[in-house]
């Protein structure tokens, strides 16, 4: 079970001078419970991707599968229920008067009683952490941080087996992001519940994802683990991307102490090769 | 985005560097001379006209046609209006109630064609002005007017605001109805009031980010100082040139023609 996309092309306005090629032979695979990033530069298309998980957009060419279904016009609707998508700054599409009645929104269609749609709603509402007692709260009331949690709620409402979010922590202080993509993570863990995530934060990406997509001019250019992946700093260098900072410090700390270990993607993973280091350098 | 009716199409052609005040003229001189016209050959000159003027502008001609499109049902209209009410003398055929004169065709004909090429011309326009030199010309053609109090200035910024923020709420619009449809919400099935209804949760978003935006907007036209057009100096200088003599030779000739021929 997992999302497939196979030598995928798309088109932005084809036939027209304002033609835009946003996909190029494009080939991925998302397995089912795993934590994916996809980084890559604005406008290297990545938001067009995301669009063919959940069939907003059709592949001109090549073909999608979500759990080894095919995406065509006639299957979109069910494969829909299965692919969550977060788009950037969710909170703009917030409409409803209440946080309950806005996050119920994507339920309206499941035919469930007033008992169930209140046991989701207030589950999907437990997941971002917001208290209980803001259900009836107006969205207009809350900060941005706040309504940005409402969104993601009304995604996780309808219980997909696949989320995907692009750039959910954008524009939110340190405080704000740690706390959403915690969210994030507990999801994976607790629902196991697979995750995409377009994100611009390398070290974000280093902590959570076990599997990253590296795009670059409509083209999928590098696909690994973390380690495999930051391992080419210069490339990612030269098409504008970058790896974590702690990283770059590591590398040249490796030059004075040639013996600390390679692969060194996060600070706790560096804390704890540096006391390892030290504890064997003592004995 | 779809390219629709007179979306500007950037380029270097002697329509695109021309001033947009000798445009806009031309354009209405166009329209006038073409209201005036009662002749298939006068029609024929129009057309000729027109096309010298397409390909002058370097525009596909595929877009020009695409362009017209959303014409057909008027079109349609009109022509099957004018064919069944248009009276004349041939009578060509008689079923029932209705009757269908040699005349009536001709004038359908005749009015499909004007409808056609008055579209088509004023597109031209649009074609190969950018909105804000448009409301650049507009706003100096209508200076003038503030002799008698008319705030031109003002018309002119509403309208280049107006013309600017419409392809950003195309976009808006698109990813907000994208969103919603991840919610599962479906805009073209069920009856004409649910289809109604399934567009509140597009329209509420879209009008509150329209005031996030005016506010944003004006604030930051007032920190750059922004107040009104009194005084104010322009980056692009409207300036007449050696094309816009040549495209109001052309255009002066065209309207002599229709004139003077009575075509």
């Amino acid at each position: 079970m997992s999302i497939k996309v196979e030598n995928v092309f798309y088109t932005y306005q084809p036939g027209t001078p304002f033609e835009n090629r946003a996909l190029t032979n494009v080939s991925v695979e998302i397995p089912e419970g795993s934590f994916v990033s996809i980084i890559g530069h604005t406008g290297c298309g990545k938001s067009t991707l995301l669009q063919h998980f959940n069939g907003l957009l059709m592949a001109e060419q090549g073909s999608v599968y979500v759990d080894d279904v095919l995406m065509t016009k006639k299957t979109v609707a069910e494969l829909r229920k299965k692919v969550g998508l977060v788009f950037q700054y969710p909170e703009y599409q917030l409409f409803e008067e209440t946080v309950y009645k806005d996050i119920a929104y994507g339920l309206q269609r499941e035919g469930l009683t007033t008992e169930e749609e209140r046991g989701r709603v207030l589950d999907a509402m437990r997941i971002v952490g917001l208290d209980e007692e803001m259900a009836e709260r107006s969205i207009y009331d809350l900060s941005g941080g706040q309504k940005r949690r409402v969104a993601l709620a009304g995604i996780i409402v309808m219980n997909p087996s696949y989320l995907v979010l692009d750039e959910p922590a954008a524009g939110l202080d340190p405080a704000g992001r740690e706390e959403i993509l915690g969210y994030i993570k507990n999801l994976q863990k607790e629902r196991g519940t697979t995750i995409v995530l377009v994100s611009h934060s390398m070290e974000d990406v280093a902590k959570l994802a076990d599997k990253i997509i590296v795009m670059h001019q409509s083209e999928v250019i590098m696909e690994g683990s973390a380690s495999e992946v930051f391992r080419n700093e210069e490339k990612l260098t030269e098409i504008g991307l970058a790896v974590p900072q702690i990283t770059v410090l590591w590398n040249k700390l490796r030059r004075s102490f040639p013996n600390l270990p390679e692969d060194v993607y996060t600070v706790e993973a560096a804390k704890k090769a540096i006391s390892e280091y030290m504890g064997g350098g003592v004995k | 985005m779809k390219p629709s009716i007179g979306q500007y199409i950037p380029g270097n052609s002697i329509l695109h560097k021309s001033d947009p005040r000798t445009k806009l003229v031309m354009t209405v001189l166009y329209m006038v001379a073409v209201m005036f016209i009662d002749t298939f050959l006068g029609y024929g000159v129009a057309t000729l006209f027109l096309i010298i003027s397409v390909i002058a502008s370097r525009i596909p001609v595929k877009m020009v046609l695409k362009s017209l499109k959303p014409l057909v049902f008027i079109v349609a209209f009109t022509v099957l209006l004018n064919i069944f009410f248009q009276k004349g003398e041939t009578l060509l055929l008689s079923v029932w109630i209705i009757e269908i004169y040699l005349e009536g065709i001709l004038f359908a004909v005749k009015m499909a064609i004007r409808i056609i090429i008055l579209v088509a011309g004023a597109s031209l326009l649009t074609f190969t002005t950018s909105s804000i030199s448009l409301t650049d010309g507009l706003e100096r053609l209508m200076s003038p007017l503030a002799v008698i109090r008319f705030p031109a200035h003002d018309i002119a910024m509403m309208m280049s605001i107006a013309l600017r923020f419409i392809p950003t709420f195309t976009e808006e619009t698109d990813r907000i109805m994208k969103a919603q449809s991840s919610r599962g919400a479906e805009f073209d099935t069920g009856s004409f009031m649910q289809k109604i209804k399934s567009f509140i949760p597009v329209i509420i978003p879209l009008i509150i980010s329209a005031f996030r935006r005016a506010e944003d907007l004006a604030v930051a036209m007032e920190s750059r100082c922004y107040r009104g057009g009194k005084g104010r100096t322009r980056f692009r200088m409207l300036k007449f040139s050696w094309c816009d003599a040549v495209i109001s030779c052309f255009m002066i000739a065209f309207f002599a023609v229709i004139i003077i021929f009575k075509l």
